[in-house]
């Protein structure tokens, strides 16, 4: 269940300027209402893209956090890639890597 | 007859946000395509743009996420993602809400279709608009096919979807164009970005150019998971635009893997079929 908290949490901040701006200010306080795991948790407010990534974030999902986080196409490429040399395959939806970490298709 | 022009095209981010890292010899003639498309739009006298895309997670989550949405609102707003990133910037985009209305209550005799009085466009439609109204002076009427949150709604029900929209779009007095934004094979936003697979997209649009309705819904989500990514499950904007040209055969413009626009960027245009 809180990897749909997870996801759900991402794709409010995404959509919602007033969330946006409070996650900016307090994230700690952005998250209230979200009932995460400690590493997903950790994983937001870091960010940590390579783990949001593993932990099976929804790409679309997380691509518009990345940005919205100010982190350029190539760097958010290489994050997944470093998140699954870490952390393993991707552990949940549809957006597994079907390459191999090492392995730059593009960017 | 009241649907005047269909067409597609692609939608992938990249394609504003990343746009000179394209080898300018692919990125002039896209362009050019797409400014073709344009311009025989604008020559069928549209009074508004009916446009299917298959969003991602604009507005439509998995607490609630309908198969088929289309909006019904005076006004639209987007992009949602960071605009300097998308390089484009957040607008309003004027919708008529009347006529949504009337579109929607004809394609619900045929599809349980959900409204929306509130839409947040992300690239999926704000990328076509940035090229086919740059002007932003076109009504538009969003239409969703989920394409992202599995389970996910059959193909044949895409083209009942179009049918139903086009049996719409005939009974009102507006001149309507429509048209479909979607990815053939991609793997977007994960660290295959950039991997297409160009002999399943020819394939695919063979099959749309010849409005082939046998062959276009006899792909499965495996098959198009397996050899055309994620992204493939967008096939499903495209096939709603061929039912609703009922048999007219199309005219690809241009089509050619851009693997730093993470998409096969396609651009064509369909006749309207009797």
């Amino acid at each position: 269940m809180s990897h749909y908290q997870l996801s759900k949490f991402l794709y409010q901040l995404n959509r919602d300027d007033r969330l946006q701006a409070q996650f900016r200010e307090a994230p700690q306080r952005a998250l209230e209402g979200f009932t995460l795991s400690d590493e997903e948790r950790a994983a937001v407010l870091q960010p940590d893209i390579g783990l949001l990534y593993v932990l099976g974030v929804n790409g679309q999902i997380l691509m518009h956090f990345a940005a919205f986080c100010g982190i350029d196409w190539n760097d958010y490429l290489q994050r997944m890639r470093d998140g699954v040399k870490q952390h393993g395959p991707v552990r949940a939806g549809l957006y597994a890597m079907t390459t191999s970490p090492d392995e730059k298709v593009v960017g | 007859m009241s649907l005047v022009f269909a067409g597609i095209c692609s939608h992938a981010p990249g394609i504003t946000g990343r746009e000179e890292r394209a080898p300018q010899e692919l990125r002039e003639p896209f362009h050019a395509s797409l400014h073709e498309l344009r311009t025989r739009m604008q020559a069928t006298r549209p009074d508004a743009l009916v446009i299917v895309a298959a969003e991602h997670f604009a507005n439509f989550f998995m607490n609630n996420m309908p198969a088929y949405a289309i909006g019904m609102a005076d006004n639209y707003t987007g992009p949602i993602e960071d605009p300097a990133w998308l390089r484009i910037d957040k607008r309003i985009v004027p919708g008529d809400a009347d006529l949504s209305r009337r579109l929607i209550r004809r394609v619900m005799q045929a599809v349980d279709v959900s409204y929306a009085e509130e839409w947040q466009f992300d690239h999926g439609i704000m990328v076509p608009l940035h090229f086919l109204v740059p002007d932003n002076s076109m009504k538009v009427v969003p239409a969703n096919i989920n394409c992202q949150g599995p389970p996910l709604t059959p193909l044949p029900r895409a083209w009942a979807f179009g049918e139903a929209l086009r049996a719409a779009c005939d009974l009102v007095p507006e001149r309507i164009a429509l048209i479909g934004t979607g990815g053939l094979s991609h793997w977007p936003a994960t660290p295959d970005s950039g991997r297409i697979n160009e002999a399943w997209d020819r394939e695919f649009l063979d099959r749309w150019v010849r409005n082939d309705r046998e062959a276009l819904l006899s792909y499965t989500d495996e098959s198009t998971y397996a050899h055309a990514g994620q992204g493939g499950f967008e096939i499903r904007t495209l096939i709603s635009v061929a039912a609703a040209a009922r048999g007219g055969r199309a005219q690809l413009l241009f089509y050619a893997p851009i693997p730093i626009y993470a998409v096969g960027c396609t651009a064509a245009v369909m006749e309207i079929g009797e």
